[in-house]
Parts: C-alpha cells; structure tokens; sequence
C-alpha cells in the first residue's frame, strides 16, 4: 500500500507492466488492418474488373469497341461504347455548367459577404441538399423537370439529357459550394487585411486576392464534381433513358456509361455472354476515368497550392 | 534652446486631428475621449502595455477597425481638414492615401512584381512601363530593390520574414501615400530584420508621416520624434520622445517606462 502511494515506483511499475506493453504493440496492428482492407478491397475490385474486362477485350475487335454501334442484345451484336462516353461527358457537362458557377458565387458569398451568423445558418441547410438520395433527384428530375422543360423546348423527348444533366448540376452544387468555400475560408485573413488596407473593395478582394489564394481548391472542387458527375448512376438512369444512339441532341434520350450497367445488371445479360463481359469493360472505363479525375485534382492541389 | 525647437514644431502641417474619439467593441469601450495631434514628418510611437487600445487606435486612423463587425465610434478624426468618419469620405481612397504594414507580414501569394504593384493595377494603372517604374522606385525606396531585383518574378513567399516585410512597406508605398501606418511592424522579425527595418523608418520619416505602435520601448526611444503612452484605452501622455523617457508628467507613464508594471 504504501508503495503503491511513492510516484517514482508507481511509474516503474506501470513501464514494466507486461499486459500494457503487449497492448502497445498489438493495438497498432488492428488499426494496420482496418487501413488496409480498404486497399485490399479497391485492388479485388480491379481485378475483378480487369479479369473480366479482358475477356471482353479479347473477343471484341478494337474497331469495334471504338466505333459509335451499340446493339448488345440484337440477333447480331455489336459493342460500340462512344454512345455511352458521348452520353456521360454530354450530362456531365450540361450538370458542371450548372454547378460551377451557382456553386462558386454560393461560396464567394458565403466567405466573404455574409455574416458569420447567417453562414452558420446557410452553409448546413446547403449541405443537406447533399444528403438527398440520388433516386430522389432522379425522381425530381423525371416527374418535375422534365413537363416544365417540355413545356419550354417542344420536341423535347420525356427521356432526356437535358433534364438529368441539370439535376446532376443541381445535386453537384453543394459540393462545389462547400469544398470551394472551405478553400476560401482557409485564405487567412491577414491577405484579406492587406488587400482592404491598399483601398480595395470588397469584390476586389474577392477576385484579385482571394480566389487566386483559394485556385487549387476551387478547381479540386470542380474537378471532384466532374468526377462525380461521370460516376453519377441514378439521376441519368432514371431520367435520360436507355437509348443507345450516338448523338449530340440534349433533348433526346441517351445511355450513360453506368446506366448501361444499370440495365444490364438487371437481368439481361446471362452470364458468360459478351454482354455480360461488356459490362466489365464499361465498368473498367469508369473506374479508369474517376481515377485519372481524382488524381488529376490531386496534381492541381499539390501544384497550385499557395504556401501562406 | 528649447523655444527655438518649439517654434520649429509649431511651423509643421498637422496631419491628423483626432478630436474626443470613442470606441467600442460591442459593449466593451476600448478608446476612451482621445485627443491626439499628428504632425507632417513625424515619426510618432504608440507604447502601452497590451490590451491598451494601441492597435485598435491606429486602425482606427485608416478605419481598418471597421472590418470587424460591431465596432462603433464617436467623435471625429480630421485628416488634412476632412473627417475620415463623414460618408462623403470613401474608405477605399482613404486607405490609398494613408498605407498600413502590419505585425505579421502579409504579402499576397503572388510574385514580388505583382505584390508591389497590387495597388496601383487595383486603381487604374496598366501600363506595364509605368509598373515597372514604380515597382522599382517603391522597391528602392523600401531597401528591398538590390535584393530582389532579378527575381522580381519568383513567389514573395520564398523571401525571408525581414524581407517580406519590407515587400509590404514597397507594397504600400507604391501607392504614393502621404501617412504610413505600422502595427509592430518588427515583432515577427529578428534583431537584424528589426534594426534594417528601423534604418529604412529613418530614411522614409523625410518623405512620409509615421505612426508605429511598438512593444519596445527602446524602439520608440530610438526613432520616434513623438511617443504616447495609452493605458486602458485612454491616452495618458503624448509628448517629444525624449521628454516622455527622461521626464514624463504622468506617475503612471513613469512606472511603465521604468518596467515597474506592464
């Protein structure tokens, strides 16, 4: 007892104390696991996928893959996946030309012009829209969207890309918003006092100061939103269709990349066909293309990072 | 001896007239019914202990303070015969006409070039011969030019902290103004940045008029004309320098100026 009151033997007790030591080093490998079963998940699925992949790959002439065709279940097939690139960049486009100035100006104002009272209040409620299962948004798109934008453009198809595309715009913003927002929030004030105390207004500090401080997580900010929106599966399965033409004509129906798989997956293709593989090699693409986006907003953070 | 310096100071423009100024941070008065005069090509110091009011009060000479919210103020601050408060004042040409370095330096993630010339593009200058010029006079005028003249265009990051700071002085200088502001323009900086800064204040107080707030009291002693003592937001003595360390009126400036509390 009265050892147990002396801090010195108590500390020496308490470093030679076996069970503490093993749990020392013991713990750390649980973590070591937890980390790396995400790895080892992400290199299965790309097995997988390029396992598969080939096999399509294999059998189907490259012209052919390249080419702008796509008739998997006619009496004669033919794999032709720029229709559903075609598709993918148009809505990802028609989606980006609405999130990234709607979501920019949202985050240059909720930086830099509105109190701090109202940001607190703004910027949770513009999450929220990011909370939304994408089905809901797909629904909206579908059932709302789409009978006024019919009403507006005659000739519009029910099916659309013109719909999903500004959803997905929609769905995007508070991502552009907030990741944007945070980068020009992270700007330290210091800046903006310097700017201010050579007789700059507030919109000059916001363009000339801030927004170059801020670039390279604005333009991650964009970046991951394409990423998103290629990789966007619901909204455009829902609302653009499964057409599988090759066009440039918004207003009519058109298959993305991941709603091929969407309809596929649902029991067309049997095992084994070359539909079935099909849907590994889109698979494959995609995967590939949020991977290049990823990174490439990766190389812009790391390249334009202002040092402040 | 004494009346002949006195008739000299009386001869100088009064730049500044602060007449009954009060501030306050929502509730908290952090000015108290300040009274303060300050002359053309002076250099003036601010020491007080912290939380004095020393940093507010400059800020409030350029109306810097009004950047955070809930500031309030009274009273009037006349420079060259204008109240900086009236709204017929624009803050923005204000600050062009009374520049502001602050503790820690701030250049903008930019190149040198860009950095000095901010200010001049932001108001309308855009010949690109005429920036050259005057990124190189500001530059000259603030002891940075032969330091940095063939890098002009390298990041103003990768420059020392002593060298930022002089970057920020170019920076305000190149908008030609006619009062310079520093809010402990050395605390961030070593002893050799400190003391090439202090030189470069010597050296600007012939073109400009200073007003520095320093924690140092030898730095007051040694470059300023005028020093005032602020505590708790009042303004306890404003006098010659010298005056204010050899005899100072007030108990109370005594005993900081002595360290017996502070």
């Amino acid at each position: 007892m009265d050892k147990s009151m002396n801090v010195r033997e108590v500390i020496k007790d308490n470093f030679n104390n076996k069970r503490h030591r093993g749990l020392e080093k013991f713990i750390p490998k649980i973590f070591l696991l937890a980390a790396s079963l995400s790895v080892v998940t992400t290199v299965g699925i790309v097995c997988t996928l390029l396992f598969d992949a080939f096999k399509f790959f294999s059998r189907v002439p490259l012209r052919e893959i390249f080419s702008t065709k796509l008739a998997p279940l006619s009496a004669n097939p033919s794999f032709g996946i720029l229709p559903l690139i075609n598709a993918t960049m148009i809505t990802s486009l028609i989606a980006m030309c609405v999130a990234i100035p709607i979501g920019l100006t949202a985050a240059l104002y909720l930086s830099e012009f509105a109190s701090d009272g109202l940001r607190r209040i703004l910027k949770p409620i513009m999450e929220l829209l990011a909370g939304i299962p994408t089905i809901v948004y797909g629904f909206f798109a579908y059932s709302f969207v789409t009978p006024i934008l019919m009403k507006l453009i005659p000739g519009l198809e029910a099916k659309n890309a013109l719909s999903p595309g500004i959803v997905m715009g929609i769905m995007i913003i508070p991502m552009v918003a907030s990741l944007s927002e945070d980068a020009m929030n992270s700007v330290p004030n210091a800046m903006r006092e310097g700017a201010f105390a050579l007789g700059s207004t507030k919109l000059e500090v916001a363009f000339k100061v801030v927004i170059p401080a801020a670039f390279s997580g604005i333009m991650a900010s964009f970046v991951l939103g394409i990423s998103r929106a290629v990789g966007e599966t619901m909204i455009v399965a829902i609302a653009s269709g499964s057409s599988k033409i090759f066009t440039f004509d918004i207003t009519r129906s058109m298959q993305t990349m991941t709603a091929y798989i969407v309809e596929f997956t649902s029991g067309d293709a049997g095992s084994g066909t070359l539909g079935y593989y099909s849907l590994y090699a889109v698979g494959l693409i995609l995967f590939v293309f949020t991977l290049l986006m990823n990174l490439l907003a990766q190389y812009i953070t790391r390249k334009y990072r202002e040092e402040y | 001896m004494i009346s002949q310096n006195t008739n000299k100071d009386e001869a100088k423009r009064i730049i500044y007239s602060v007449n009954n100024l009060n501030l306050w941070y929502g509730k908290d008065q952090a000015l108290k019914n300040l009274n303060f005069t300050i002359e053309e090509n002076d250099v003036t110091a601010i020491i007080g202990p912290s939380g004095c009011g020393k940093s507010t009060f400059i800020k409030t000479l350029n109306r810097m303070i009004e950047i955070i919210p809930n500031v309030k103020t009274s009273g009037e601050i006349i420079y060259n015969d204008r109240n900086i408060f009236d709204s017929a004042f624009g803050v923005e040409e204000l600050r062009t006409r009374v520049g502001m370095v602050f503790q820690k330096p701030n250049p903008f993630p930019k190149s040198i070039f860009e950095n000095v010339v901010y200010g001049p593009k932001i108001h309308g200058i855009r010949n690109k011969k005429k920036l050259m010029e005057i990124a190189e006079v500001s530059l000259r005028n603030s002891a940075l030019w032969d330091e940095v003249k063939d890098r002009l265009n390298s990041n103003a990051y990768g420059l020392s902290g002593g060298q930022q700071q002089r970057l920020c002085i170019a920076r305000a200088l190149a908008m030609e103004p006619e009062v310079l502001l520093m809010d402990e323009p050395t605390s961030a900086l070593d002893p050799i940045a400190t003391a090439k800064i202090e030189e470069l204040i010597m050296e600007l107080k012939k073109d400009y008029t200073i007003v520095i707030v320093t924690h140092s009291m030898q730095q007051a002693a040694r470059i300023s004309d005028k020093t005032a003592f602020f505590l708790m937001g009042e303004l306890i003595e404003l006098d010659k320098t010298k005056t204010i360390f050899t005899t100072p009126r007030d108990k109370r400036t005594e005993d900081y100026i002595t360290g017996r509390f502070g």
